[in-house]
Formats: C-alpha cells, structure tokens, sequence
C-alpha cells in the first residue's frame, strides 16, 4: 500500500519535473526557430481581430501582427499557430510558455507589465472601453446608468474601470460576468443586461454578431485608455526586440509611403533614398542587429502590408473611425521610433 | 536434544537478505526521493518565477482587489481584499451547493421510487427522465437551462408583478426581506427552543414506542412546534419585523431580496442532473431489499406506507448513503461550472477574475483546490458518520 502511493506520488512529482522544464526554456527564439512556427495566442473569435473562418483560417488586426513577426523571422508569414485563448487564460498561457506571444486585444497595463512577468512589445491599437445599450432604453449618456445591469467578460480590465467609473459618479450597478465573450454577447442579446461594456472596438466587433445590429447604440462615453498591443514573457530580450519592432516597421512603412504592392520595387531600386534603403537592408545592419536577414523589413510590408493596409483590411469594415490609430503626422499618435 | 536444537536455529542472515529489513530500506530509499523531488519542484518554481519576475506569495490576499461582485452574502465592495473575495465565492459555492444537495436529495428520491411504482405511466415517465438527464452533459444543461430561464422573461419594466410584493423578471426574481428590528431576538430563540424541543420529543418518543409499543404523532407535534412556537413569540413580542418590499427604480428593482437568473439557472441544472443519478441510486437501494421483508411485515400486519418507511427504506438506506456521498460530492465539485453562466462562484472569482488580476497562478490554484478538497474532504466524513449510524448493527 505504502510502496503504491510512494510509487504513484514519485510520478506525479517527475512527470511535474519534466513539466517544469519546458516551461523555463531560457531562449524562446531558439525554440521557435526550432519548431519553424511562432505560437501565437488569440481570441476566440472577435471579428476585425482575430477571428476564424469555416475553414480555419485566422484573420484580423491581431493575426495580423503574429503574421508580421513570423514574416520577420521565418521570411514567410504563414508560419503561425493559433491558440484560441478566454481573456481569463491568456496570461498562464505566456507564462507557462504555452504559447509564444500573445497577441489577443490585451491592455496593456502597469501591473501586467511589471507583476506578471510578461512585456509588452507596443501598441497596435488605441482604443477605450465603451457601453453599447438597446436604442430603446433611451439612454443617451453612461452617466444616466445608474442602477444598470452590465454583462462584461473575465478577467479583464473592463471589469475594474467599470466599478471606479461607477463610484466615481456615485453611481450602482449589477456586474454579470461571463468567462467567455460568446455568452456575453447571448446574455445582452437575451435581455439579461441593460448593457454591455468592453472596449469599443469590441463592441464595434461584437454588434455584428447580435440578432438585431440596428437596434443597439454605443454611448459616446469611453471612459478609459485601452492601449492594446502583442505580449511576450521575460526572458528572451532578443524575440522581445523582433516583436517590438515587426510592429514598428508597418508603422514607418506606412509614413515612407512604402506598402505590399511597392516596397518590392523599392527594393530593387538601386537610386532609392539612404532612409529607404536602410529599411530594405540595402544598407546598414538593422537587420543583423535583430539577429534576422537583411530583407527582414521587405518579408513583413510584402506579405502583411503596412499599418494603414492592416487596418483598412481588418478594422475599416466594422466602421470604426481611425481616429488615434492614424499616424501621428495625422492627427493621430501612432509613431515609430527612427529606423536607424 | 541440546545439539539438535542447535543447530536447526538458522545463522542470522545478512540484513540485505532479511525481506523485513530489504522492504523497509527499499521504502526509506524512495520517501527520499519523493522528498527531493518534492523539494526540486518547489525550488524550481520559486527560481523559475523569480527569473521571470512573477510576483509571488500570498502578500496579494490583502491587497483591494478594485471589482465588484453581484452576489455577496458578506459586505464586499471594491476595496475589499482579495481574500474578501476569496471568502465570498467560497461562500457562493457552499450557498449553490447546500441548496443543490438538498433539492437533488428530494427530487431524485421522488424520481426513484416513482420508477418502481405499480403505474406504468408514472414508472415510464421517470424512466424517461432519467435516463435523458443523466445522458446529457451538465454544461450543456446549464446553458440550456440559463438561456431557458432568460428568455421567456421580461425586462424589469414589464415584470410579472405578484401581489406588488413579488416581481419576476429578466434580472431575477425580487421578494419582500425581513428587517427584524430590536425586540426580534426572541423570536430566535423560540426557533431553537422548537429544534431543541423536537429533538428532544423524537427521543422520548422512540423510547416509548420501545418500551410500551405505543405510537406518538411526532411529526404533526414537531409541525405545531416549529410553526407555533417562533409565532406565538412574534405575536408576544407585537411584530417586530417589517418588510422590505422591492422597487422599480430607473434600470431595476432595488431593495428587498433577489434569485438571480444565474443562481436559479445553476441550482436547477446541478439539482435536477444529480437528482437523476441520486434516482437510480434509490432504486437500486430499494430492489436490494429482498421481497421477503415486505412478505414479513404484511404478515405482522403493517400498513404499506409503514412497511415502506419502517422496512424497506431503513435498509435500502445502508445501500444508497455510500454512492449518495460520491453524488454529493459530485454536485459540488459540478459547482464550478458556474463561471460558464456568470454565477459569481468560487473557480469564477477567485480562479478566475482574482487570477487574472494578480497573475498569482500557483498560489490561487493552489488555495482553490485545497478548497475543494477541504468542501469533500467534509462531505465524504459526514457521509460515513451518517452511513456508519445506519449501517446494520450484527449481532
């Protein structure tokens, strides 16, 4: 009996050790370049961000900026897997090195960044947390909610605004908390909620997805900063760097002019200006700096696109206005430091 | 003789050959190894989540956790602690989980012995809905029955209004609350001098029966009791109670006290689920009663429904308490389904939002199972105290 248990709990305890050992992997690059793909988490389906077709194919802003950094290190941007992760499991899955990066509409914060050993690479969009309501409530403000049931998901920052914009105005409410976005979206439908709080680009994503679009209005409210962006855990500053700045790129490649369809040419110009050129990698070492090829930048714009193709492809069909997300020569603040 | 003897008395072998003293050294040799590994795993996860600055330990329970909880049966707010939180879901899951065994227990014992009923329509009905229930998974169940609840209902401008004390609508089902003000407090204590006097009045009554074969009405006197007493106290002391009747105020009703679509929504899924297995559990308890002890009791006499609740369930209970725990068990561990439809339980505030928060894994997963494990570890030993009461005492 003794010898059962002994023997039992000992492979617990090393089948538990083995475990251990992959999840501590020092170079996550090294296992990526090993594997010949990036695991990449996402949504579980949130259209214009990461959303999955019958077929299985991934699309959207956030697939989009797995895409640019498998293209950064593989020169081939379809060599992504996606783990469809709830906003409750995301940040176990980076740290547990389940996936590679995580790039799943997700906030960055102060505490995320610093308490959960995981870094934020940038932001690849701006956005706020909003209400969306029944037209027929008549409800034009979010200060007019008090006493308002609102569904939200799990684990998300959605959760803790809402209660300080609620104390804030002295105002109460009913949380109804759901671990997945789907059944948010049934429970609003079905009238459990007077509202229903996420960011606003998820509201402008989820509407689709209700029985009647027309009948439901977004407050003009948005009463925080979302800044969302890709994620990767400590301990490989190398792919840290490779993330940050396949985000980068579209961001200048956009304010160059240089796009999917011209950065080819661009390439093979031999006269182009010195600032192109470093971008190809026709000259200067930024690539080699990165620890990638020299064409590195041309592999992200030619099978992504730039910033502006990204969102036109992904964002511009839910009908949400550029507005941040324009570049900052724009009137918007997205900016990439100098590549140089 | 002397020599004999002798030399029939082995050398003492060596220790490496006495199977005693092998066995032990073998179990010593693996207790280390299991200590080591033990030991490795714990350091490896310290190191592993220092190097990757993970915050740890448990210094997080006392921080505000800055979110709110629907349902609390303690005072919660958002600068409450994490461990506030902590006891608030614990708290949610042992409110679900009482009410879930306790409406399970009654249906399913319903549902068993409906299915050995002389009635065909009756015994089919219950065939039916056991072997439906039970063949189905709960998760789906529980959307099934949310979604179920939810829709029919109105929203709260339209609520079905009962008497204007009782409203039901698509934010649950609001009821008038009892405010006890001063002066309440002996109509508590008539409440458990009631318990007190029915337990005592069941003993001396067993022991009457016993002694003189002479039967007391215990149950109708308990009724009286338990009715009549804390009443006589309301009316003594002039009605101290008022009433909290809830309001439809802008969005919802407020005040008075509220079911919400979650909570009804997981009590009956979990409830009529387990009820289902707890059904067969009966029958099976009833069907090991061998014929001849009901042949027996008619024969002395006795009334069918005495036969049943003096014969038959007394000993088909020593064979429906042990599987009754595992279902027990079940409904409670089933419980943490809840996050699925909202219900603020233990797995969905605490394993769920807190985690999430904080990014503690280790250490929340690590509080919430020794929950479950303490919840069941509960359970199981009430379970066989009861069990070991009613167990057949052989003579």
């Amino acid at each position: 009996m003794i010898k059962k248990v002994v023997l039992s709990s000992l492979s617990v305890a090393v089948a538990s050790t083995l475990m251990m050992g992959t999840a501590h992997a020092g170079a996550t690059l090294d296992s990526i370049k090993e594997k010949g793909f990036i695991q990449c988490g996402v949504s579980q389906g949130l259209p214009g961000f990461s959303n999955a077709d019958e077929k299985g194919n991934w699309t959207g802003l956030d697939v989009d900026f797995c895409r640019t950094t498998a293209a950064a290190i593989f020169g081939d941007a379809d060599a992504v897997k996606y783990t469809p992760l709830s906003a409750k499991e995301r940040f176990t899955a980076l740290q547990s090195g389940e996936i590679d990066m995580l790039s799943r509409n997700t906030t960055w914060t102060q505490s995320r960044d610093t308490s959960m050993g995981i870094n934020f690479a940038g932001v690849t969009y701006y956005d706020g947390q909003g209400f969306m309501v029944r037209k027929d409530l008549g409800v034009t403000s979010a200060l007019e909610l008090d006493g308002a049931s609102l569904c939200t998901n799990q684990g998300t920052t959605t959760e803790l605004n809402m209660a300080d914009y609620f104390s804030q105005h002295g105002m109460t409410f009913e949380p109804v908390v759901f671990e997945k976005s789907d059944e948010v979206v049934a429970a609003y439908d079905a009238g459990r909620c007077d509202v229903y709080s996420t960011d606003a680009s998820g509201l402008a994503a989820q509407r689709t997805k209700l029985a009647e679009p027309e009948a439901h209005i977004v407050l003009p409210e948005i009463i925080s900063k979302e800044p969302l962006g890709p994620a990767v855990a400590h301990g490989d500053d190398q792919f840290f760097d490779i993330v940050k700045w396949s985000i980068f790129v579209t961001v200048e490649a956009e304010e160059m002019g240089l796009n999917s369809s011209n950065i080819k040419a661009a390439a093979a110009n031999k006269d182009a200006a010195p600032a192109v050129k470093r971008f190809v990698g026709a000259e200067g070492s930024l690539g080699e700096n990165l620890g990638l090829e020299a064409d590195w930048a041309v592999n992200v714009i030619s099978q992504v696109g730039n910033y502006g193709e990204i969102w036109e492809r992904n964002v511009a069909p839910l009908e949400l206005p550029r507005g941040l997300n324009n570049l900052w020569s724009k009137g918007g603040i997205m900016y990439a430091p100098p590549l140089r | 003789m002397t020599d004999q003897t002798k030399s029939s008395t082995p050398a003492k072998p060596p220790f490496w050959r006495d199977p005693d003293k092998r066995a032990l050294v073998f179990q010593g040799v693996f207790l280390l190894l299991v200590v080591v590994v033990l030991f490795t795993l714990i350091r490896n996860t310290m190191l592993n989540l220092e190097a990757r600055g993970i915050s740890s330990g448990f210094g997080f329970l006392e921080t505000s956790t800055g979110f709110k909880i629907a349902e609390t049966l303690i005072p919660y707010d958002e600068s409450s602690s994490f461990f506030t939180a902590f006891l608030v879901g614990l708290l949610n899951t042992i409110k679900v989980s009482v009410i879930g065994v306790f409406l399970a227990t009654i249906l399913g014992f319903i549902m068993g012995v409906a299915r050995l009923s002389k009635n065909w329509l009756v015994a089919r009905l219950s065939a039916v809905y056991v072997d439906t229930l039970r063949n189905i998974p709960l998760l789906l169940q529980l959307f099934f029955w949310y979604f179920a609840v939810l829709r029919p209902l109105k929203n709260p401008k339209q609520a079905d209004n009962f008497f204007d004390i009782i409203f039901l609508s698509n934010r649950g089902l609001y009821g008038p609350k009892p405010i006890f003000e001063d002066g309440s407090g002996l109509i508590l204590f008539a409440l458990i001098a009631a318990i007190v006097g029915i337990i005592v009045l069941r003993i001396w009554a067993k022991k009457r029966m016993e002694n003189t074969g002479e039967r007391f009405p215990v149950f109708y006197t308990s009724l009286g009791l338990i009715i009549g007493l804390p009443l006589l106290a309301l009316i003594g002391t002039g009605f101290p109670v008022s009433w909290d009747i809830p309001e439809l105020k802008g969005f919802n009703f407020r005040g008075g006290m509220v079911m919400t679509p979650e909570f009804s929504a997981l009590v009956f899924a979990l409830s009529i689920y387990t009820s289902s297995f707890i059904a067969e559990i009966v029958r099976a308890g009833i069907m090991s009663v061998d014929k001849g002890q009901t042949e027996a009791a008619y024969s002395l006499g006795l009334k069918p429904s005495w036969t049943t609740r003096l014969v038959i369930i007394p000993q088909a209970m020593r064979v429906i308490i042990p599987p009754l725990t595992s279902q027990y068990l079940n409904l409670t561990k089933n419980s943490s389904l809840a996050a699925a439809i909202a219900y603020p339980d233990l797995v969905s505030i605490f394993a769920g939002t807190a985690l999430n928060q904080t990014g503690q894994a280790v250490e929340i997963m690590g509080m919430t199972l020794a929950v479950y494990l303490f919840l069941s570890l509960t359970i199981s030993s009430l379970m066989n105290w009861y069990n070991a009461s009613k167990a057949l005492v052989e003579r």
